[in-house]
């Protein structure tokens, strides 16, 4: 099993016929998702690579095929409408890729999202996979992946990819992997992902990958003291980082003394994570704590 | 600030010696002369005295006028001052601490306020974090009187001061909105002999991803108060941020370039730079990143850390090259590729006349770092 897509996850891609959008759908229907429709205002009626209809608005690929779950690529001065088109229609999981959102206008987002079932991941993340159900919805490359019992949690893109490397170096499969973003202001949070992977019965650990910048580590902390069944390993990356100086992702900024990295170690230990010491580390813990 | 309602003192910009000396005059021979420059912590670093008299002014004015000044978040070699600020010192009663930035923990803008104004406030955070007020304002409501009274009365303010403050946050509520800020803050906010609010030192972060629609925030963009370097990556898209140590990395990710740093410092070595040069670059991207890193003089060895997704590992094997080729460079690199094209990157590393030592894995890499350091 696995968390948030699986095998009738009826996948929308907002954006399908721009660059990145296609060339990504693409490799997604590869590995196995089912992609359903996409949406291009002004381009309804066409075909995505002679299979996947294309509509306008994201209620008519709701209505028409089923759409359940949306990934975005749209631009990021039109992705803030995208996101609220496919709440507003109903869709169960929103994954928006596309990077560069003024943060203000997300504050807007997160804020009309309160209170909705919907559940929104990103922005300016990778996106989720569940190998063993063959659905991808993101931009991670498919084959480093294997089915398995691990799953993993992160705020970084590449990154991800180490981990789920090493994992698959040693046979550790995963049962879902999700991205949650590196933005300061996004969806889903650490939390809500742990929460989902504790009541997976088909997880039997987590790997979370946190970063400078914010209190998201310290908030996973907190769940992982009071409410995590399960054993998490993990990394934060950025000690080497200097204060007041953004490292690339919006997030990577320190700015007071919870957003530093030996902070965030000292709060996931005293929660009962395992701290995995340096990057080259994650599949090596990971066989550890699974071994027992 | 002022364009938005927010007093501040009276002063104007001086870029020359004579200028200086005008102005302190104009105030009447006492003055406070401030260095103009894009960085935090400049009062700390010499860049902000109080003069008595406009000889004292010219010297000092000789003293910080195409010097480069060195605070805590310009990096060791600092940036440049062209222009002070004088102006009319304030008959201080009390120094607040005000600002506005986005809090990720609670999704939402957020104004923090305290009575403990003038110092840094990460120290008072840290020491006293009880007089740190905060109060969450609602992206769709704004920022609401009874929040500006809870500050005030908060901060133990005098009552005819209550509505002069809550104006003055939600004016600069109005600016960090309008103008797509990340950071709006005023330190001192100066509580005046004569009972008036006045901001008499302030600092504004814009957020990158809006310059879209901020032209005019566009335009306050002064490169010569940027790394030389740093500039020429913002130019071309890339992430850049240069450091003190030999090490210079290139990676695709900011997670796994700040990683790969973590990992240099491991075996004893420090980074040179954080580097991300994206998903989506192509080899003259790749191409320009390496030779930004090569453009620093302090980079003794490259580590190329790339875990190929949607970037090919091809692709930036031949911008190296490249970058090599066109300097006649001949660094010492420590490669590890892995995922996308991984194969025919490591090829292309391979047959070129580079001295590349090829790892296939993270720990590999910090091993072939602290060999080569000991050669």
């Amino acid at each position: 099993m696995s968390i948030l897509v699986n095998k009738d996850s009826r996948v929308l891609v907002q954006g399908i016929t721009g660059r990145e959008g296609g060339f990504h759908a693409q490799r997604c229907i590869e590995y196995g998702t089912n992609v359903v429709a996409g949406v291009t205002p002004g381009r309804g009626g066409s075909l995505f690579q002679e299979s996947v209809r294309v509509y306008n608005r994201v209620d008519e690929a709701v209505e028409k095929e089923g759409a359940n779950v949306s990934m975005i690529f749209v631009p990021a001065a039109f992705a803030v409408d995208a996101i609220l088109e496919a709440a507003d229609a109903g869709i169960g999981l929103i994954a928006c890729i596309t990077e560069r959102i003024p943060t203000l206008e997300m504050l807007k987002v997160v804020r009309s999202l309160r209170g909705k079932t919907v559940r929104l991941l990103g922005p300016n993340c990778p996106g989720l996979i569940s190998p063993g159900d063959n659905c991808k919805v993101g931009i991670m490359p498919g084959n480093i992946h294997q089915p398995g019992r691990v799953g993993v949690v992160s705020r970084s893109g590449t990154l991800t990819y180490e981990a789920v490397g090493q994992l698959s170096a040693r046979n550790l499969g995963q049962s879902t992997v999700v991205g949650i973003g590196g933005d300061p202001v996004s969806g889903m949070g650490f939390v809500e992902v742990l929460r989902l992977f504790n009541d997976d019965p088909e997880t039997d650990m987590v790997v979370l990958m946190g970063e400078i910048g914010g209190t998201k580590e310290q908030e996973a902390a907190e769940f992982i003291k009071t409410e995590m069944q399960k054993p998490v390993a993990s990394l934060i990356v950025g000690a080497t980082a200097p204060p007041g100086r953004r490292m690339g992702h919006a997030g990577a900024i320190i700015t007071g003394s919870a957003a530093r990295a030996d902070e965030k170690v000292a709060a996931l230990q005293s929660a009962g994570a395992v701290v995995i010491p340096t990057p080259g580390d994650i599949g090596r813990i990971a066989e550890e704590i699974l071994k027992g | 600030m002022s364009e938005y309602g927010i007093p501040v003192p009276k002063g104007r910009v001086a870029m020359t010696k004579q200028q200086v000396r005008d102005a302190v005059d104009e105030l009447g021979g006492v003055a406070v002369v401030k260095a103009q420059v894009h960085a935090g912590g400049r009062g700390n670093a010499g860049g902000v005295k109080v003069v008595k008299s406009a000889d004292e002014a010219e010297k000092l004015a000789d003293s910080l006028l195409g010097k480069r000044l060195v605070t805590h978040q310009t990096g060791p070699s600092g940036v440049p001052v062209e222009q002070l600020l004088v102006e009319e010192p304030a008959a201080i009663q009390k120094e607040l601490y005000l600002a506005i930035t986005i809090d990720g923990g609670t999704r939402s803008a957020v104004v923090i306020a305290s009575e403990a104004g003038g110092v840094e406030i990460e120290e008072v955070a840290s020491s006293t974090p009880e007089k740190i007020l905060r109060e969450p304002v609602d992206s769709v409501l704004g920022f609401q009187p009874f929040q500006g009274r809870r500050l005030a009365y908060g901060m133990q303010l005098p009552p005819s001061l209550v509505r002069p403050f809550t104006d003055l946050v939600a004016n600069l509520y109005r600016l960090f909105i309008e103008k797509d800020c990340t950071l709006a803050e005023i330190n001192p906010l100066v509580i005046t002999d004569n009972d008036q609010v006045l901001a008499v030192d302030g600092k504004l972060n814009f957020d990158d991803d809006a310059f879209y629609r901020q032209k005019d925030v566009q335009e306050l963009r002064d490169v010569t108060q940027e790394d030389p370097l740093e500039a020429q990556a913002t130019d071309s898209g890339i992430s850049y941020v240069r450091l003190d140590g030999d090490v210079g990395c290139l990676v695709n990710g900011a997670g796994l370039a700040m990683a790969t740093m973590d990992i240099i410092q491991t075996v004893g070595a420090a980074p040179a730079n954080f580097l991300d040069v994206g998903g989506g670059a192509d080899d003259e991207r790749v191409k320009l990143a390496f030779g930004i890193i090569l453009s620093d003089p302090a980079v003794k060895r490259v580590l190329i850390n790339v875990f190929g997704g949607i970037l090919r590992c091809d692709v930036v094997a031949r911008g190296v090259v490249a970058a090599c080729e066109e300097r006649g460079a001949q660094p010492a690199i420590v490669a590890r590729m892995s995922g996308t094209n991984s194969e025919e990157g490591r090829k292309v590393l391979e047959d070129s006349d580079l001295q590349v030592h090829l790892v296939n894995t993270l720990t590999e890499a910090a091993e072939a770092l602290k060999e080569g350091m000991s050669q």
